[in-house]
């Protein structure tokens, strides 16, 4: 029923697809636009069932991993190399396929929505190669088992981004914005090659399950575990390092916003994957535990008070990714922090760890959503101000609807998958410490405040007469939108079935690192 | 002290890279700051693989079989041509700066504000 | 701005010396240093030469632009299905199917020090090619586009 090929081959294919798509696209553009829209919307979709199948057959069966270049795909350790696993080898554990759903869903609704959204533009064949490049580099990054190739991944997807942020040239500002965004990610870049220089030299191997096997923390793992939650935390947009967030998710294309959101999460997974796998306890657990919980913290302060007062709705859409970053990092944090307690890791360490990857989920559906209903929204009316809109829900009812199921499931309101996330935080993080639950709960209120005024101001009021020629968006668009709003409202229904099927193996795969070394050196 | 000498080189071509990055205010020399710092790293990579008496790991007209480590090679050669792609990137961004802007000096480059 | 007629003509007789090297340096990347993207930026400094000895507006209209876009999406192709071959046959992903086979550079490889023979190494030597296409292509397009800014009196 399911061809061999793909049982064999589909982690290597959702690589490959979107790398082929992209580099046939220039061509495909040349002689048809409407074939290049065609091929486009092809790529995605091959590209999402890839990472679905990969993800459905991780769950069922187990951890897949698969060797480029060897005779077998599972031949990790081949007979003639001593015992090391020599080349580079994708690990997809619970944990990865997770991140593979979410790119499959969102990467195909921003594609589905860009396709109209973005059909006027001039230098097309540009914008759809960097766009499949920036897929294939986040599923990349979140597949694989070797360090230089998480460092490769994590480049391509940081040079993708900043062509893409500073597509729309708009009278330089775009182009501010990429040039931010892309110093501070290649200073992240350096960093983490200077941790794989420090890791290699001491113990001789690039693959991270051997180098969780041969790991002792000496003097210069410390140094390379600051520089790694540095450069990782950089690129996710956390506080003390979240200054190009505002920027660059305001002037970039709305499609392109959505992705970046996702490539922010892969960064935060290859966080999580290099704390949880290649250090698990030989790190103080409780040190950086509340290291990741005070980054946490302060993301989700300083984003949401700066996310306040702004005039700019993407903007201010911006500072709310910062904040909800937060609170993953809050709860993953917490979970690390009591990594080397076995009885409180029991009790909410493991829930703790599932809120904080159940939010990353529910994060990128509804923060996708807001976006995307944003760029609706300035695709029609033409400008950024809020205090220039007004009076926008009599002609567009239905992005009317889908912005309040974004932002109600923002700021938690139950029938919606934020709420069902944030609860198993607070009530994790309350048995660790009282005051970090509070001050969770204070931002939320603070979100819910934020995103109530901007309802009111874009949405609200008398029909103003500059907009008198607004109607609805196109098809392709809410098209887009409506898979993200009813997977939002699906995950909130049924958030128990979505614990229990996705969220809990994903922490479970997470906190068992011997598992992950016994997948590729067979079971020493 | 020779012994430790191309690590010593590594470290004053890092904080050079990194002062260069962080305080000066011309977008160009921002970018040259940039390439020194994958310089250093490169040069740190290299410098891991070196074992002492062994020759440059090519088998071709090879005098001896004692050579030095050929992974950090394939590393530092990716990270070349990603440290010139970045190059490029950074030197494109900053001709469209200077053409709307009409300035290439980092502090007057403000218009995105709070 | 036109450089000195001496300039001039040994940029003109010098340039298929470059791309001759260049040319040499991907084909040998398997038994001497060298490979694909090394000999592609050299090919492409062999086009820049003759550009800034010459002035970029009477070299402009010579440069054919679509050859270049060609030859820079022909080269990723040839990459990603000298990868995608081996799939067809049942291996891996980047699966060496050339090497030791007997065909296309299929000889087996000498073992310790040799004089090096050109025909062994499998698709490597493939890749070499597709990768110094793709290089020369790409980076004589990132000098054009960047030249193309520059105004006529040369700034």
């Amino acid at each position: 029923m399911i061809p061999q090929f793909l049982w064999d081959h589909a982690p290597a294919m959702a690589v490959a697809v979107p790398l082929l798509a992209a580099f046939v696209c220039p061509l495909v553009g040349k002689y048809t636009a409407t074939g290049r829209k065609a091929w486009v919307l092809l790529a995605a979709a091959a590209t999402s069932a890839l990472a679905l199948f990969t993800a459905w057959r991780v769950y069922t069966l187990g951890t897949w991993v698969y060797v480029f270049g060897a005779t077998v795909p599972a031949l990790s350790v081949p007979p003639d190399s001593g015992g090391i696993p020599i080349r580079i080898i994708f690990e997809v554990d619970a944990m990865s396929a997770l991140m593979q759903v979410i790119v499959a869903i969102v990467g195909f609704s921003v594609i589905l929505y860009s396709l109209s959204a973005d059909g006027k533009r001039s230098g097309l064949e540009a914008y759809y190669t960097l766009f499949l490049l920036l897929i294939a580099s986040i599923v990349g990054m979140v597949s694989t088992g070797d360090l230089f190739n998480f460092f490769v991944f994590f480049e391509i997807s940081g040079l993708a981004s900043a062509g893409l942020i500073a597509y729309r040239v708009e009278a330089g500002r775009a182009v501010e914005a990429g040039l931010k965004y892309f110093v501070v990610s290649t200073l992240g870049g350096i960093f983490m090659l200077f941790v794989i220089a420090i890791l290699y030299g001491q113990y001789n191997a690039l693959n991270i399950a051997m180098l969780a096997e041969r790991m002792q923390f000496t003097v210069l793992d410390k140094i390379a575990l600051v520089l790694i939650i540095g450069a990782l935390a950089t690129k996710a947009g956390a506080v003390p390092m979240h200054f190009w967030t505002p920027d660059a998710y305001a002037l970039a294309p709305s499609s392109v916003t959505a992705l970046l959101v996702v490539a922010s999460q892969a960064s935060l997974y290859g966080l999580f994957r290099f704390t949880f796998t290649l250090y698990h306890l030989s790190l103080n657990a409780a040190t950086v535990g509340w290291v990741l919980i005070l980054l946490g913290v302060f993301s989700m302060f300083v984003g949401v008070t700066m996310a306040i007062p702004q005039k700019d709705v993407k903007r201010l859409m911006a500072y709310h990714a910062i904040s909800q970053t937060g609170y993953m990092l809050l709860g993953v944090g917490t979970g690390l922090a009591v990594l080397g307690n076995q009885g409180m890791l029991d009790a909410f360490g493991r829930m703790a760890i599932a809120g904080g990857i159940f939010h990353i989920i529910n994060h990128a559906l509804y923060k996708g959503l807001l976006f995307l209903t944003a760029g609706a929204i300035i695709y029609r009316v033409g400008t950024r101000d809020m205090n220039r809109m007004g009076g926008l829900g009599h002609k567009m009812k239905w992005t009317m609807i889908f912005f309040m199921i974004g932002a109600l499931a923002i700021a938690g309101i139950p029938p919606f998958n934020g709420f069902a996330s944030k609860l198993m935080i607070y009530e994790s993080v309350y048995l660790f410490n009282p005051v970090l639950a509070i001050i969770a709960m204070v931002v939320s209120i603070l979100t819910l405040a934020s995103f109530v005024k901007v309802f009111h101001s874009i949405f609200m009021g008398p029909q103003l007469p500059e907009y008198e020629h607004v109607k609805e968006v196109p098809a392709p668009m809410l098209l887009g939108m409506g898979i993200l709003a009813l997977l939002v409202i699906l995950f909130g229904l049924f958030p128990q079935q979505v614990v229990d099927l996705l969220i809990t193996p994903a922490a479970n795969a997470l906190l068992d690192q011997s598992g992950y070394i016994a997948s590729i050196l067979g079971g020493a | 002290m020779f012994a430790n000498l191309p690590y010593l080189a590594v470290a004053t071509l890092t904080v050079i890279g990194l002062s260069t990055v962080l305080l000066k205010r011309n977008l160009v020399k921002v970018t040259m700051g940039l390439n020194i710092l994958t310089s250093a790293v490169n040069l740190l990579i290299i410098v891991l693989g070196y074992r002492e008496g062994g020759i440059a790991p090519i088998y071709t007209l090879a005098p001896q079989t004692y050579m030095v480590l050929p992974t950090p090679q394939a590393l530092c050669l990716t990270s070349i041509v990603i440290g010139v792609a970045t190059t490029a990137l950074l030197l494109s961004f900053t001709m469209v700066i200077y053409r709307k802007y009409g300035t290439v000096n980092v502090d007057e480059i403000r218009e995105l504000r709070e | 701005m036109q450089m000195s007629k001496i300039v001039r003509l040994s940029a003109d007789i010098m340039y298929p010396f470059v791309v001759i090297f260049g040319l040499y340096v991907i084909m040998h990347g398997h038994i001497t240093p060298g490979g694909g993207f090394q000999g592609g930026a050299v090919v492409a400094t062999g086009a820049a030469l003759v550009i800034v000895a010459h002035a970029f507006h009477d070299v402009k209209a010579m440069i054919p632009k679509i050859l270049l876009y060609l030859q820079e999406s022909g080269g990723l192709l040839l990459f990603i299905g000298a990868g995608l071959a081996g799939m067809l046959l049942g291996f891996p992903f980047f699966f060496n199917w050339l090497a030791n086979s007997g065909s296309l550079f299929g000889m087996p490889v000498p073992i310790g020090p040799n004089p090096g023979e050109l025909n062994t190494a499998g698709f490597l030597p493939l890749m070499n090619i597709a990768v110094g296409i793709e290089v020369w292509g790409g980076l004589t397009l990132v000098i054009l586009y960047m030249l193309s800014g520059v105004g006529k009196e040369g700034y």
